[in-house]
């Protein structure tokens, strides 16, 4: 990894470097409390536009490698970033913005909703609200979709791939480890030849 | 609520439960290449179907509270800790979730070379883009399971899908509008 902050291009303002693990807190902490139904923009907003700890380039290459790698793409980047900047405790500062007040916001809502349980009112918006994520979640996957068609298994094998993956998680119910070993060896297998057929005929 | 029913919750699992939920989050931990959410049918399928320590409901509204609320949606993790088994079962399950890959993504960022045009690692993205794809609409089939039967519910869903792929609209105005309808006609 080359080393932060590298010199942006002419015109730009200067990167900066966070002043401790409690400015990271600080920072991923702000971030967090923004972020309504997901925080990757805000968290663009915040560290390259607003704290200019990373150019918007360096933001895409981190965020490319928190969506490569397993796990919360935000917390990655928190982990990544952190440590780039103080090691381990910048990145347990960072996590640690990120999480502690929006969890306790969540918990508290939680034990208000169980105290609210028997309302049918309540019980009511609960179930909309439930119908509603249900709903965005699928928004999402429609949205991804769009990227098959570039996809080198091409666009049969990908949805073939992604309707048997929803038959055998979402509707048998068998266990995802090894839906996910099996079918996405044999997608990554797939890809992976295409990709190669690709480079020699180029 | 006593202190001792805060941390230990209403089941009150002992140390062997609390860690083979830790260790079951671990796995799905490092199989949640398309984001933790991706991972949640197999969480309902371990809390609600093979242990039975919450129910479709508490499930689905834990995933719609971590919606509504600010923050990193990985936090419907620890709602679901939660009603599992108070703070022991928040801790359980989000260690579980975030360790190994937090781990990983520290080692990578360390150590990892940039090849993002390597061959193997377009392969890897690309061959996993659809199961990623599946998984989240198993997600959503999975969220529907209480209000499934109910008409409004579903043109509530079918509506949220349609607005959210249409329009740039922030998700917390869809769930304030399903909240809304829901208090009304789902009761």
């Amino acid at each position: 990894m080359s080393a932060l902050p590298a010199q942006p291009a002419k015109g730009e303002a200067p990167l900066r470097r966070p002043a401790s693990p409690a400015a990271m807190f600080r920072a991923f902490n702000r971030l967090a409390l923004q972020g309504f139904g997901g925080v990757l923009p805000v968290a663009h907003r915040e560290l390259v536009e607003h704290e200019r700890w990373l150019s918007p380039q360096q933001f895409v290459e981190l965020l490319t490698l928190g969506q490569v790698l397993p796990g919360p793409n935000i917390i990655n980047i928190a982990v990544v970033l952190g440590d780039r900047f103080f090691g381990w405790r910048g990145a347990l500062a960072s996590c640690a913005g990120l999480l502690l007040l929006p969890m306790a916001i969540v918990l508290t809502l939680t034990t208000v909703y169980q105290h609210f349980a028997d309302n049918p009112w309540v019980v009511g918006a609960l179930r909309g609200m439930g119908a509603v994520a249900a709903g965005l979640i699928v928004a999402t996957a429609i949205k991804l979709s769009r990227t098959l068609k570039s996809n080198p298994m091409g666009l049969p094998a990908c949805l073939g791939l992604g309707a048997a993956t929803w038959l055998m998680v979402g509707y048998l119910r068998w266990p995802m480890v090894g839906v996910v070993l099996g079918l996405g060896s044999l997608g990554m297998a797939w890809a992976w030849w295409r990709l190669r057929a690709q480079e020699r005929e180029a | 609520m006593t202190v001792a029913e805060l941390l230990q919750g209403s089941h009150g699992l002992g140390w062997a439960e609390l860690a083979g939920l830790c260790v079951h989050f671990m796995v799905l931990s490092l199989l949640a290449v398309g984001g933790a959410i991706t991972t949640a049918p197999d969480m309902q399928r371990y809390l609600v179907g093979e242990q039975g320590w919450m129910s479709d409901a508490q499930f689905t509204t834990g995933v719609a509270i971590a919606q509504a609320a600010p923050g990193p949606n990985i936090l419907f993790v620890a709602v679901m800790g939660w009603h599992v088994a108070g703070l022991a079962g928040v801790l359980a399950t989000m260690l579980g979730i975030m360790g190994p890959s937090s781990v990983l993504a520290f080692i990578v960022g360390r150590y990892g070379q940039r090849r993002a045009d390597a061959i193997g690692l377009r392969a890897f993205t690309a061959g996993l883009t659809p199961l990623t794809l599946g998984l989240l609409l198993s997600t959503g089939w999975v969220l529907t399971a209480p209000t499934r039967h109910q008409w409004v519910a579903v043109a509530l869903v079918i509506g949220a899908v349609v607005v959210s792929v249409r329009s740039k609209i922030s998700p917390m105005w869809l769930i304030a509008a399903g909240a809304v309808v829901g208090a009304l006609a789902l009761r």
